[in-house]
C-alpha cells in the first residue's frame, strides 16, 4: 500500500489500535492528541514519497565489516542475585522474576 | 581548566586529583541548582576515586586522563551509580555493570563526578522531555541548552566539568554543544562501543565527547574509541593518535559547502557566523568548494521514520518485569500497558506510537522501507561529495538557543531543529560542532559550525576544529552565570 492512498488524518481508533500493538495504556485525551500529532508528522513525512527509489537497496545498517565470531567459551557474567537486584518483584531464593498471573 | 591542563598538572604533581575533584564538586554545588544539569552528583564516589589516584600516583603517571573529572550522560550505564535515561521508568535503576566507554575512561584515570540530565531516553531536541525537568542554558537561563545531551553540554559550558560524554542519535551531542558554545563530536558509527548505552536507535546511536577545546575532545576520543567484544558493531579499525593530528596545518584541505541546503531557513546570525568561520579556514589555507547533497533535505523525515521504528522496538524491553518501574495490573497484559503508559513521558510515547505505526502491516513499505531507500540515496550523496572534498561544512543548528517552552507544544517544529545534524547519523559519518561565534544579543548566544568527515576520519575534523580555535576566541569565555 502506498502512503498517499491513506487518509491524511488518524482517528482516535487508529491511535488506540497502535497503542494496543505497543502495549501502551493511554487515556482518551492522550489518544486524541496523539492521533492529531502523528497525523501531522506523517503528513510531513509524506515528502519522502516524491523521491524515485526504483531499484535502490534499503540501508538498515551502515556497518560494512563484521567481526562478530568468537570462540564459544564460558565468560564471566552477572551472578543471579545481581541480575535480580533491579527487579520490581524478584523471587531471590528461587532466582525468578515474578509477574502477575498470565492465565486466568 | 581544560582536560589537558588538569592532566598535566596532576601528572607533574603540581595539583592533586582530590583538590581538582573538590573544586569541581564545589562548583557543581554552587551552579547546578541554577542549571539542573545533573540528575545525580556522585560526590563520595568521586572523592574516593580521586584519593585512590593520588595514593597510587606512580601507576597513574602515564594515564591519559589521570584525575580528570568527567560527567556522564544519564543514559550511559555506570556500575553502582543510578542511571535513569531521565525517565520515570528507570528512576531507581542502578546498573550492575559499566558501559565500555565508562570503564575505559576510568581505566585511563578519569573521575566520574555525576550523571547528566538529558531528554527522556535521548528523545527530544531541547532537554524539555526529561522527567526531571529541563536543563537551563548557561548563556541564558530562560533558554534551552539543546538536546538531548543538554546536561552534558551545559555542564561543560558552565565549567562544572572539563569534559562529558554524551550520546548522539540525531544530533544529540552536536546540537547542545552548538547551543551551549562547546565542542562536541559524534564519532563514526562503530568507532565507540555502544555497550552500556541505553538503546534508542541502534543503527544511529554513538557515544561522543563534549569539551571546551578540540584538543580535549581528541584526548577523550582516543581513550574511548576502539573495538569492543561486547558490541559487535564496534569497528576493528585501529585508533590513531588524535592529539598528534592537531598540527594546525589545514593547507590544501577541501571544505565542501552545500549551499542549496543551507540557504533557506537559517537564522541570519547563524548564517553570517558560518560564512565568517569558513573565511577563517580559508585564510589558513583550506579551499572552500561548493558541493551538492540533493537528498539531504529529506534527512529529517527519513530520520524520524527510521529512528522511531528502531526506538519502538528497543523500548519494548521496558515491561516492568526485570527492572524499572512497575504499575499494578490485574494480569500480565494490564501490568505491561499500565507500566508503559505511566512510566514513559509524552515524547517517548509519541515516538513508540509513530515507530509502531510505520512498522505495522500495510505501512511498512510506504514508510519504513521507503525511508531506508532514501537513506541509501543520502549516503550516496555524501560518498560523491567526499570524492571532491575532505569535509562538509554547515551550521550545526539552524537557530541559536530557543526559549524553554517555545517549541515543546509542537513536536514537528521541534523535529525540524535537527535538519543539519541527522544526516551524519543516517550515514554513520563522523561530525563535530565547534563554537564559531555569538549572536549580537542581548542575550549573546553561542553559534556552532558543523563539520562532517569521511568514515573514521575524526582526525581531520579535530585538526580543522583545533586550527580554527587557534585563530578565534569563541571557546574561551565562561557564560555570565549569576553567582549564588
Amino acid at each position: 500500500m502506498l502512503a498517499f492512498d491513506m487518509p491524511p488524518a488518524l482517528t482516535r481508533d487508529d491511535a488506540a489500535r497502535i497503542a494496543a500493538l505497543a502495549q501502551l495504556d493511554l487515556s482518551d485525551d492522550e489518544l486524541d492528541t496523539l492521533a492529531r500529532q502523528l497525523g501531522d508528522i506523517l503528513a510531513y513525512a509524506e515528502q519522502v514519497q516524491q523521491i524515485d527509489t526504483t531499484g535502490v537497496a534499503p540501508t538498515a545498517s551502515i556497518v560494512t565489516r563484521h567481526a562478530v565470531d568468537r570462540r564459544d567459551e564460558l565468560q564471566p557474567s552477572l551472578d543471579r542475585d545481581t541480575a535480580l537486584a533491579n527487579a520490581p518483584d524478584p523471587a531471590l531464593g528461587a532466582g525468578l522474576f515474578k509477574v502477575p498471573r498470565v492465565i486466568g | 581548566m581544560t582536560v589537558r591542563e588538569i592532566r598535566d598538572a596532576i601528572r607533574s604533581g603540581e595539583r592533586s586529583a582530590a583538590e581538582i575533584c573538590r573544586e569541581t564538586l564545589a562548583r557543581i554545588d554552587a551552579v547546578n541548582p541554577l542549571l539542573n544539569a545533573f540528575n545525580t552528583v556522585a560526590a563520595e564516589r568521586a572523592l574516593a576515586r580521586a584519593d585512590a589516584i593520588d595514593r597510587d600516583r606512580d601507576r597513574h603517571r602515564g594515564a591519559p586522563l589521570a584525575g580528570v573529572p568527567m560527567a556522564i550522560k544519564d543514559n550511559i550505564c555506570t556500575s553502582g551509580l543510578r542511571t535513569t535515561a531521565s525517565s520515570r521508568i528507570l528512576e531507581h535503576f542502578v546498573p550492575p555493570y559499566d558501559a565500555t566507554a565508562v570503564s575505559r575512561l576510568e581505566a585511563a584515570g578519569a573521575v566520574v563526578v555525576g550523571k547528566t540530565n538529558c531528554d527522556e531516553f535521548a528523545m527530544g531536541s531541547s532537554n524539555e522531555t526529561s522527567a526531571f525537568g529541563p536543563v537551563r542554558n548557561p548563556w541564558a537561563l530562560d533558554r534551552s541548552p539543546g538536546g538531548t545531551s543538554g546536561g552534558s553540554a551545559a555542564a561543560v559550558a558552565a565549567g562544572l566539568a572539563p569534559c562529558a560524554l554524551g550520546s548522539d542519535t540525531g544530533g544529540s551531542v552536536r546540537q547542545p554543544s552548538s547551543l551551549c558554545g562547546v565542542v562536541g563530536l559524534k564519532p563514526t558509527y562503530g568507532r565507540v562501543s555502544r555497550y552500556g548505552l541505553i538503546a534508542h536507535g541502534s543503527s544511529l546511536d554513538q557515544i561522543g565527547p563534549i569539551a571546551r577545546r578540540a584538543r580535549d575532545v581528541a584526548i577523550v576520543l582516543g581513550v574511548v574509541a576502539g573495538a569492543d567484544a561486547c558490541d559487535s558493531t564496534s569497528a576493528p579499525e585501529p585508533v590513531p593518535d588524535y592529539e598528534a593530528a592537531l598540527t594546525g596545518d589545514v593547507r590544501g584541505v577541501r571544505v565542501g559547502v552545500p549551499r542549496a541546503l543551507v540557504e533557506q531557513g537559517v537564522d541570519p546570525d547563524v548564517a553570517s557566523a558560518t560564512t565568517a568561520a569558513l573565511d577563517v579556514l580559508q585564510a589558513r589555507g583550506a579551499a572552500i568548494v561548493d558541493v551538492d547533497l540533493p537528498h539531504a533535505r529529506y534527512a529529517t523525515p527519513v530520520y524520524y521514520l527510521v529512528s522511531t521504528a528502531e526506538a519502538s522496538s528497543n523500548l519494548a524491553r521496558y515491561d516492568g518485569v526485570r527492572y524499572g518501574f512497575r504499575a499494578t495490573g490485574a494480569d500480565l497484559r494490564a501490568m505491561y500497558g499500565q507500566t508503559r503508559g505511566r512510566g514513559f513521558g509524552a515524547e517517548v510515547k509519541r515516538r513508540i506510537m509513530l515507530g509502531t505505526y510505520v512498522l505495522s502491516a500495510g505501512y511498512y513499505d510506504a514508510y519504513y522501507l521507503k525511508a531506508q531507500q532514501v537513506r541509501t540515496l543520502i549516503l550516496r550523496d555524501y560518498d560523491r561529495a567526499f570524492e571532491r572534498v575532505d569535509v562538509v561544512a554547515m551550521p550545526t543548528s539552524p537557530v541559536p538557543a530557543f526559549k524553554l517552552g517555545e517549541k515543546i507544544a509542537d513536536p514537528l517544529q521541534m523535529y525540524l531543529v535537527d535538519v543539519f545534524t541527522v544526516s551524519a547519523n543516517l550515514t554513520g559519518l563522523p561530525a563535530i560542532s565547534v563554537p564559531c561565534g555569538f549572536t549580537p544579543g542581548p542575550p549573546r548566544l553561542p553559534i556552532g559550525l558543523q563539520l562532517t568527515g569521511r568514515r573514521f576520519d575524526e582526525a581531520m575534523l579535530l585538526r580543522l576544529a583545533d586550527a580554527y580555535e587557534r585563530d578565534t576566541e569563541w571557546s574561551t569565555p565562561l557564560p555570565p552565570i549569576p553567582s549564588r
